[in-house]
């Protein structure tokens, strides 16, 4: 069993390129179809918590899905198992790299493909941005962590931090008000 | 002592990332380049092209290779900088293991907390920004050597947008326009 829970996800870890959102349905394949561990609306749910709890999707989708197969335990298995197969071919790839940066071609390439990398970043921020239907003021918010970070050097946690707060606290502020109209 | 420093920063990006890889690229770029200087920008950048090619998380992908390159670039051997991989890659990945089993194991209760739906909903817009100062950060002359280099990124930038291109695609025709122009 814990043989099995590990391949699955070894599989999960080794066959998505291209981050989170690219393992999903080899996820919910191997998890949900095939081996009937979770059910898919369960599978729905747990999604919506990976998303939202702090880490990388992939990681915590098996973090989950590992517990609600075979405990921690469990848990733990389905970690080792899609953490791995991206650790040891990148262990390969760098042990190798280190040796051929200074080569005249693979430099050159290197020099084109790095302005191509920060478009890849950019493009799902402009995409995030979109799906998320910015008012100004959350817009304000967005260029505000941008200035912050990028051009007088803030941590980003600090970032993260002060955003918590406030969204807390306009949720508290809402509450407050709320609960003071029902006693009126 | 450099792997409890290791351990220590990737803990901490790891506890912080949310929105995903993108969002934890501008963590790992504020603690590993511009705070600690482990690593330079244009190796950063690198790093990220490789970990975008190569199969599992972006995030997982990078923690790894930093933490093999952080010893590396101090000189120590190769086993050392297999440590290095480890401790990295074990530290981006604790936090989350251990949030979200607790998530896990109280999961109905947590569904229904308006506290928590509140912060996830107020932090979005931040991570958008947090992407972008990532973004940002790299558009400097160390990455952009001329105007070529825009050029590239414009093209880049219509094939990831409009044409949807594979990203893996759009990184390997990068690199050969690269071979093509400067060697």
């Amino acid at each position: 069993m814990y043989w099995k829970i590990f391949t699955s996800f070894a599989k999960i870890g080794a066959f998505t390129i291209g981050g989170g959102y690219a393992m999903i349905p080899l996820i919910e394949r191997e998890v949900v179809t095939k081996n009937h561990w979770i059910d898919s609306d369960e599978f729905l749910d747990m999604l919506a918590v990976a998303q939202s709890a702090p880490g990388l999707l992939a990681v915590n989708i098996s973090i989950f899905a590992g517990y609600k197969i075979k405990g921690v335990k469990g848990s733990i298995i389905a970690t080792i198992g899609s953490v791995l197969p991206s650790f040891i071919f990148i262990l390969l790839v760098a042990a190798f790299f280190t040796n051929f940066r200074d080569n005249k071609i693979v430099a050159s390439a290197f020099k084109g493909i790095r302005p191509v990398i920060v478009a890849l970043i950019v493009v799902p921020m402009i995409n995030m941005a979109i799906r998320s239907k910015l008012t100004w003021f959350t817009a304000s918010i967005a260029i505000a962590a941008l200035i912050l970070i990028s051009f007088l050097g803030v941590s980003p946690i600090w970032v993260l931090l002060a955003t918590a707060l406030g969204a807390v606290s306009i949720t508290w502020y809402k509450g407050y008000k709320q609960s003071k109209k029902n006693i009126k | 002592m450099i792997f409890f420093q290791l351990f220590y920063t990737f803990f901490l990006i790891g506890m912080f990332t949310v929105g995903g890889g993108m969002a934890m690229i501008s963590l790992i770029q504020h603690q590993v380049v511009v705070q600690h200087q482990w690593i330079s920008m244009n190796g950063f950048t690198d790093i990220i092209a490789i970990s975008q090619m190569s199969p599992g998380p972006i995030g997982v992908n990078s923690a790894t290779y930093i933490g093999y390159s952080v010893i590396h670039n101090l000189g120590y051997a190769k086993p050392l900088c297999i440590l290095g991989s480890f401790t990295a890659t074990f530290a981006v990945v604790l936090p989350s293991f251990l949030i979200v089993l607790w998530i896990a194991i109280l999961f109905t209760k947590f569904k229904k907390n308006i506290w928590f739906k509140s912060i996830l909903s107020g932090l979005r817009p931040a991570v958008i920004g947090l992407i972008g100062a990532a973004a940002v950060i790299l558009m400097n002359p160390e990455n952009f050597i001329e105007w070529k280099s825009w050029v590239l990124f414009g093209l880049a930038f219509i094939s990831a947008k409009w044409i949807k291109a594979n990203p893996i695609l759009i990184i390997i025709l990068g690199g050969i326009a690269g071979i093509l122009i400067y060697s």
